[in-house]
């Protein structure tokens, strides 16, 4: 089950933990994978680790010519793109009353435009093929929202109403849309918080801990798969039991 | 019958699975033959494909019959 020998897959956001784990977890079920992201010596050491199988294709996802140029550029590294990951986001968090339109722009721009417009590029060759899977990574807070994050919610809960919408358009074609939700994951960046603020977090999560970049990853290999090929327009929840929606 | 009318033809027949005969130069593509928008979308990337030509989304979107088609390829291949 969940074998993808043969299939290709373009991960962008490949440097961050999360996005790492998904390339390294669809990379180990035999897919050939494009790492995408803006750090290119982080994607060529993830590259070399994973060995055979492996390409870099960097990208500014805030730059349109960059996006315009990645799918055609996982093209010709891979010759097709059958699973796309929509994984690259950012953060600009402050409350609302001081949020810049920059920091709007900022952030719907990388992770909801972008998403979109790699989407686009790849549906043609998708529908040629009669198969296809697009998947993004979406957020919790897409769907409960979070104080300090307008704009990221915003972008978030924009991913599950693009991908819900481009699922009717193409479902007829084989071609599967859907999202994972992460809830609170263990991160570089949850790391160096003190342990009363763990506590605290943990608290409110049924499962008693933070998730693992492995545990959005083995959404992403499942939803990737031939298995899911009924399951679209799709959001999986994986948090824990943090919100059960 | 143009060499041209001919290819079309055989996409639309091919592609929208549809009998030879109900295929004519004023067939509508969503009214007469059973395409839905997306069908639309599809042929106008195989006829790009068999023809070689570009056809843009502001032209593809007035490509809605047979005889439009075949127009629009003769036209792009005598310029």
């Amino acid at each position: 089950m969940f074998d993808l020998t043969g299939k290709t897959a373009l991960i962008t956001g490949a440097t961050g933990g999360i996005g790492g784990a998904i390339a390294t977890a669809l990379h180990a079920r035999g897919a050939t994978v494009a790492l995408s992201g803006t750090r290119v010596e982080k994607l060529e050491e993830l590259a070399a680790s994973l060995g055979e199988r492996a390409f870099v294709t960097p990208a500014n996802l805030s730059d349109a010519d960059s996006v315009a140029a990645l799918i055609p550029a996982a093209e010709q590294a891979m010759g097709q793109v059958d699973i796309l990951v929509n994984n690259a986001g950012l953060t600009r968090d402050t409350l609302a009353m001081r949020m810049k339109d920059e920091d709007w722009d900022a952030v719907l721009r990388v992770n909801l435009t972008s998403s979109f417009q790699l989407a686009r590029a790849c549906l043609k060759g998708m529908m040629k093929r009669r198969h296809g899977r697009i998947i993004s990574i979406t957020s919790i807070v897409g769907v409960t929202g979070n104080p300090g994050q307008c704009n990221y919610a915003a972008s978030k809960a924009g991913l599950i109403g693009m991908s819900k919408s481009l699922a009717a358009e193409v479902a007829s074609r084989g071609i599967t849309v859907n999202c994972v939700a992460p809830g609170f994951i263990a991160t570089a960046m949850t790391e160096v918080l003190p342990d009363a603020q763990k506590e605290k977090l943990n608290a409110g999560i049924p499962m008693g801990r933070m998730g693992s970049s492995d545990d959005i990853a083995s959404a992403v290999v499942y939803l990737s798969s031939d298995e899911a090929g009924y399951v679209t327009g799709q959001t999986l929840h994986v948090n824990g039991g943090m919100a059960m929606i | 019958m143009s060499d041209v009318a001919d290819r079309v033809k055989k996409i639309v027949i091919e592609h929208l699975g549809v009998e030879e005969a109900k295929v004519a130069e004023n067939s509508s593509f969503i009214d007469d033959l059973g395409a839905d928008s997306l069908d639309t979308v599809e042929l106008v990337m195989a006829f790009e494909e068999e023809f070689g030509v570009e056809i843009p989304d502001d032209a593809a979107e007035k490509i809605l019959t047979v005889q439009d088609a075949i127009s629009f390829i003769e036209a792009a291949n005598a310029g």
